[in-house]
């Protein structure tokens, strides 16, 4: 139904460049998450691929159509703001069919239109109501609701689940995944929230400062982050990160000594690293379990027991602190001294620019 | 025991100022009083009510003061507006506009009318005048052709810097995304203000038009000043009527009848405006 391709596309506020050049394909029926800290650019980005934001430089295209001067309407977009943006003294109904009634279309075909979003959105027993009279998940719906009923070509979500609660953003995030399958639309979703970027994106879009830092598919991007800042960005508990030297560098991997001592053989491409090398390390959570004859010593500081998983803040010798995810309930204490050993298949070294040395196996998932 | 001292203060300021001027005014406008004819005193049951109402000035001024509210509640809420909505949008110097904008407002009505009157609107001396002769026009003596609706413009220009305040900052509270929902649903600058800007405005325009109708019912400085209800009975209101009853006929009685009626004519006003915009408030 629908690609877009961004080419270097700009945007400055006066003299200040907030997004600088990116480079982008959207294919048809992808669900794409632009991802990032307050301030990346993400929604400055969304709001000039709808036509909110003027476009200083590059290209838009929409099916292959530069796009640029074409007015919001005109796109073929359709967006959901995170405050709803519903129209308060009108209806649910006339919220829905809003777009339409503009467009002139008859109110025989708009109230089929407005009923059938309201079906799939179990929006009926509401119709004619006002917003004021809904709660926080219905607007969610009601604003979707007046989405759909366009029938755009693409979908656009800026951080739509932010101002609802956790239950609910759990329940709404399942909800929308139901959506863009059974509407077989592209869709470009905001959010600052990583874990609505994993759970949600065919393909997760992570920008930093106006720039495009990694595009991936979720395991690609937990797996085989590009750089520090993804690395650090995406999964959560945050992965461990740690100054390390480089003891030597072989045909298996680089072996690398953490400040306490400690050597690690970590599983990467060597080439262009000598020994000495200041590198840093990162070790997912998950790759870190208790051994007495593992090969780093510390102490736990903090225990986060959730049930299912285990949460161990332990301070290593020398001083680092890092995170240690257990399965299951574990009966280890604050203060307890234990040693840890590595898993170095979820190991990853960065070069002192904090670029990743590529893995020598990809991950069976994030091929 | 104590609690009904404790509330006499207010009881007592509130007679002072409300109930004894309202009980004195329907005890004269049933009284023959005069002051230029003081044996003609007594009882006049229903006599000053029935000289009113067959009194056919009275009906001139009921309609001139109905005329004068609605004229200028349609001038000041309609330009306010527009007004409003063109302050809102960024333009260099806004500040220093926004604020010659209001500044009318600050202006005592005496004040305005002599500068209306005097500078503006004079045939001789007046600015409309001279601008008039400059492309060679026949200048307008407006008190004396149009005094009514001059009396119209006059307040009309005190009272739309209120309508503008109180509008901009509504406008300024409309949620900038409903806006940007609006564009992306294909309303162009007219539609975004008719289906989104002025409903959102309608809560505030309510407001204008209680508190300007409270002030416009008892418009008299400006009269006063300009035309003394002239030419003939021109641009005299019921509250002009009622000054030139007690203060130049010396009819404490019969202007008493008129304060009654207007007191009468100002809650039937009150009662269909407090319940249309109460409902209003209620969305």
């Amino acid at each position: 139904m629908a690609t877009l391709q961004l080419r270097d596309i700009r945007k400055s506020f006066a003299s200040v460049e907030v997004i600088k050049g990116i480079n982008l394909e959207i294919g048809d029926r992808e669900f794409v998450v632009f991802v990032g800290p307050s301030g990346c650019g993400k929604s400055t980005l969304l709001r000039m691929i709808a036509g909110l934001e003027e476009i200083t430089s590059g290209d838009l295209m929409i099916d292959g159509k530069r796009i640029n001067r074409v007015g919001p309407a005109d796109r073929g977009l359709a967006m959901v703001f995170q405050s709803y943006a519903l129209y308060p003294h009108m209806t649910v109904r006339q919220n829905m069919a809003f777009a339409l009634r503009l467009a002139g279309v008859s109110k025989a075909e708009r109230d089929r239109k407005v009923d059938e979003a309201a079906r799939i959105l179990q929006l009926e027993p509401y119709l004619e109501r006002r917003p004021k009279d809904l709660s926080g998940g219905q607007r969610q719906r009601v604003a979707i609701g007046r989405a759909i009923v366009r029938q755009p070509k693409v979908f656009l979500f800026d951080e739509p689940l932010s101002n609802l609660d956790a239950a609910l953003r759990g329940q709404m995030r399942i909800e929308l995944l139901r959506l863009h399958e059974e509407l077989k639309a592209t869709m470009i979703y905001v959010t600052h929230d990583q874990v609505e970027a994993m759970t949600m994106a065919d393909k997760i879009v992570v920008l930093r400062a106006g720039v495009v830092e990694q595009v991936g598919t979720p395991l690609e991007l937990y797996h085989h982050p590009a750089n520090l800042f993804v690395a650090g960005f995406i999964g959560s508990p945050r992965m461990n990160l740690m100054p390390a030297r480089v003891v030597k560098s072989s045909g298996t991997g680089i072996s690398v000594a953490l400040p306490s001592g400690p050597e690690i053989l970590v599983p990467v491409e060597g080439a262009g690293t000598a020994s000495g090398d200041a590198v840093t390390l990162g070790i997912r959570p998950e790759g870190l379990r208790i051994e007495p004859s593992g090969a780093i010593a510390g102490t736990v500081a903090l225990v986060e027991r959730l049930g299912g998983l285990t949460l161990l803040h332990v301070t290593i010798e020398g001083g680092e602190p890092v995170t240690v995810q257990i399965e299951g309930s574990d009966a280890t204490k604050a203060r307890d001294q234990i040693r840890l050993a590595v898993d170095p298949a979820a190991c990853h070294l960065f070069d002192k620019a904090g670029q990743a040395l590529p893995q020598r196996a990809r991950h069976p998932l994030a091929a | 025991m104590v609690a009904p001292l404790l509330v006499m203060p207010s009881i007592i300021v509130l007679l002072a100022w409300m109930i004894v001027p309202l009980v004195m005014t329907l005890w004269f406008s049933f009284q023959y009083y005069n002051l230029v004819d003081p044996s003609a005193r007594g009882f006049a049951g229903i006599d000053n009510y029935v000289y009113l109402v067959t009194d056919p000035d009275f009906w001139v001024s009921l309609r001139t003061t109905l005329v004068l509210l609605a004229s200028v509640l349609v001038i000041t809420v309609g330009l306010g507006t527009l007004l409003a909505v063109l302050f809102n949008q960024p333009f260099p110097g806004r500040n220093i506009a926004r604020v010659l904008a209001i500044s009318p407002f600050f202006v005592m009505p005496t004040v305005s009318a002599l500068i209306w009157k005097n500078l503006l609107m004079h045939p001789i001396y007046g600015v409309f005048g001279a601008l008039a002769s400059m492309i060679g026009l026949q200048p307008v003596d407006w008190f004396a052709q149009f005094p009514l609706a001059s009396i119209i413009a006059i307040v009309s220009w005190e009272w739309l810097p209120f309508a503008l305040l109180i509008l901009l900052t509504a406008v300024q509270s409309l949620d900038h995304e409903q806006k940007e929902a609006a564009r992306m649903d294909g309303a162009g600058p007219l539609a975004q203000f008719y289906f989104i800007t002025l409903p959102h405005l309608s809560r505030a325009i309510g407001v204008v038009i209680m508190i300007e109708t409270i002030f416009l019912l008892t418009v008299f400085a400006e009269i006063f000043v300009t035309t003394s209800g002239g030419p003939g009975n021109a641009t005299t209101n019921l509250a002009f009527l009622i000054y030139a009853r007690a203060l130049l006929q010396y009819d404490i009685g019969g202007a008493s009848a008129g304060g009654v009626v207007a007191i009468i004519l100002a809650n039937i006003v009150a009662f269909f405006l407090v319940r249309s915009i109460a409902r209003r408030l209620e969305v």
